[in-house]
């Protein structure tokens, strides 16, 4: 694998861990499934492409875009939390109304950025060519801000009460929680992140287009789980950083897997050979665990 | 030596192993050509084979006098993004993309390595082009555009009487949009109604044809990716309610079409293997304009015609270069 190669699946890795950190507030941490990112993202992404390419300030277009995601996940949370619509159909409705909205929002169904000015302009300066290994630099400041960011928010106290929502509602409500508010604004943060991701991934992409939410949640899920999986804690801040490295992982593997191409396998075997990696690393724990009880046995 | 050690060193042997492998040395005197498309289908399938085959004819072989590549995003334009950098991290000498998102993830990689575009309708709203004169810059290709006046000639010369033409596309796809846009404008122009029916899915085309059912007198699909990919879906709406069927690529009149006036798809990758040849002898690509598909035929297959009752008039038989049987 060329570091070219290596850096980009860094880059993209890193956009998919504020993705993963936002699936982790709603389904690890609010106990509630949700499949709005598929719309949540690609809805970051419409706002902020159209407000960059329309002249604004590209920090501001993110900071829209956040708002934006919170209150699709916000939306979404008032569907359950008010009308009583169960969490998961509650998601699966505002996913899909979500496309017609960021079509309307983008005008077209792919809004280009190539030769725009966005995040890491000013860090890039003349030339382009150190983009590459720029952008992830950035890229590595901003999810090592907002993970820090979320370290702190849940040791406080309203992060704890978010905690205790998710954990035990009845327990929380009889502390004098009020889960519906907590869920209401749990959602909101989940989303806002999912919709960052996609802010800043159409500014390393070269574009917008309405096809790039497809399967958000499953990656960002696939991190969460790996994540996980290779580093189990009940520590809060382990557990953001292995989602985090997990959602970098997960990018990792589908780089190795473009170059598998040395054993015979083709193109249209990338996303078996992805599996098949990225199941190898979830199996490898219990690998390793039987290894090691069957030398302790000895 | 303790198991955690020992995990270690077998854990950077297996990474080792793994980087030297991926790293064959290959020889660095051919020139390397890697080419990419944004999903697999019979149309973008055939474009690709066409830039094989024109290489192959002007010397380039893969394996011989070239090295060569292809991946498949597989519908996902982060994998395209991903595709893209391996592609610039390779140091490959030319990069071909097709389609439009993968094009625009191949731009935005590398503003040295050249690129070269096909099958995109519109380079100039992708902003992979500023304008259809040399760009200076490291981007140059061919677009499937094709002009809408003799599109609808076509429409009018398959059902002389038509008031309402019906579109089936997916607003998801920039190109059909911006043809559906200009379609109506030109049809308005002629004192004919356009009547879109959108299919966000493939899933969709064929509910979507049905809603046209007694509101067109003929329906009229562009090269448009989603409904391409399930033509056989739209032919049988078509047969069903007796509707006839114009497209714009001569691979949908081979699946069911009455007739359609566009590019196939090999010739055009054909075309842009002639480009691609031209960068690899050393020509700069900013000094290559965007091209047009420069071999537009007219195809129709009247069996197919009669099945949506409407037999095709002799004169545009005899007009056609192609006639199906």
């Amino acid at each position: 694998m060329s570091f070219i190669s290596l850096m980009g699946a860094l880059e993209i890795g890193l956009i998919f861990a504020l993705v993963a950190l936002g699936v982790l507030i709603s389904f690890r941490i609010l106990n509630f499934p949700d499949l709005t990112a598929d719309g949540s993202f690609p809805l970051g992404g419409a706002v902020a492409a159209t407000l960059i390419s329309g002249g604004h300030d590209p920090w501001l277009s993110c900071a829209i875009a956040a708002v934006a995601g919170a209150m699709s996940g916000w939306v979404t949370a008032w569907l359950n939390v008010r009308l009583n619509i169960l969490q998961l159909l509650a998601s699966i409705l505002v996913m899909i109304a979500l496309y017609s909205i960021n079509l309307r929002i983008m005008g077209a169904p792919n809004v280009p950025l190539l030769g725009e000015a966005t995040v890491f302009t000013p860090f890039i300066g003349e030339g382009g060519d150190s983009a590459y290994w720029i952008q992830p630099m950035v890229l590595v400041a901003v999810v090592i801000a907002v993970k820090l960011g979320l370290d702190a928010f849940f040791a406080s106290q309203s992060g704890l009460a978010l905690r205790a929502t998710g954990a035990n509602p009845r327990m929380a409500r009889a502390q004098g929680i009020s889960t519906n508010r907590y869920t209401l604004a749990g959602m909101a943060l989940s989303n806002a992140l999912i919709a960052l991701g996609g802010a800043l991934y159409v500014q390393t992409q070269g574009g917008a287009d309405i096809s790039m939410g497809v399967g958000t949640i499953v990656i960002g899920l696939a991190a969460v789980i790996i994540g996980e999986t290779l580093i189990p804690s009940r520590n809060l801040w382990i557990i953001t950083l292995a989602t985090v490295l997990g959602a970098i992982l997960y990018r990792l593997f589908i780089a190795l897997a473009l170059t598998a191409d040395f054993i015979g396998l083709q193109a249209q075997d990338l996303n078996l050979i992805t599996a098949v990696l990225v199941g190898f690393a979830l199996v490898l724990p219990m690998l390793k665990a039987k290894l090691r009880r069957a030398s302790g046995a000895k | 030596m303790n198991t955690v050690s020992r995990r270690l060193v077998l854990n950077t042997l297996a990474a080792g192993v793994l980087a030297a492998m991926t790293s064959f040395a290959q020889a660095q005197d051919m020139k390397l050509v890697s080419v990419t498309a944004i999903v697999d289908h019979p149309a973008l399938d055939s474009a690709r084979k066409g830039i094989e085959d024109e290489l192959k004819a002007l010397g380039f072989e893969a394996g011989k006098t070239m090295k060569y590549q292809y991946q498949s995003a597989q519908g996902n334009p982060a994998t395209a993004g991903q595709i893209a950098k391996k592609f610039v991290g390779d140091k490959s000498d030319v990069i071909v993309a097709i389609a439009t998102p993968s094009a625009q993830a191949a731009a935005a990689s590398t503003k040295t390595i050249p690129v070269v575009f096909t099958a995109v309708t519109d380079p100039v709203a992708a902003k992979l082009a500023k304008d259809w004169k040399p760009s200076g810059t490291n981007i140059t290709g061919v677009s499937d555009k094709l002009t809408l006046a003799s599109q609808v000639d076509l429409i009018l010369k398959v059902k002389p009487n038509a008031k309402n033409v019906g579109m089936v596309y997916s607003p998801g796809e920039v190109n059909s949009v911006s043809v559906a846009k200009e379609l109506k404008a030109e049809l308005q122009k002629r004192g004919l109604q356009l009547v879109e029916a959108a299919a966000p899915r493939t899933v969709d085309v064929a509910p979507a044809a049905k809603s046209l059912i007694g509101k067109v007198d003929v329906i009229y699909t562009s090269t448009d990716n989603n409904v391409v990919s399930t033509y056989e879906s739209l032919v049988r709406v078509a047969s069903d309610a007796k509707i006839p069927l114009v497209a714009a690529d001569t691979d949908s009149v081979k699946r069911g079409a009455s007739a359609a006036l566009g590019m196939n798809y090999y010739d055009m990758g054909r075309q842009t293997g002639r480009i691609v040849a031209r960068i690899l002898k050393g020509e700069a690509p900013g000094s290559i304009a965007p091209q047009l598909g420069d071999k537009v035929s007219l195809t129709v297959n009247p069996e197919a015609a009669k099945k949506q009752g409407n037999p095709l008039p002799d004169a545009l038989l005899k007009e056609a270069k192609e006639v199906i049987k």
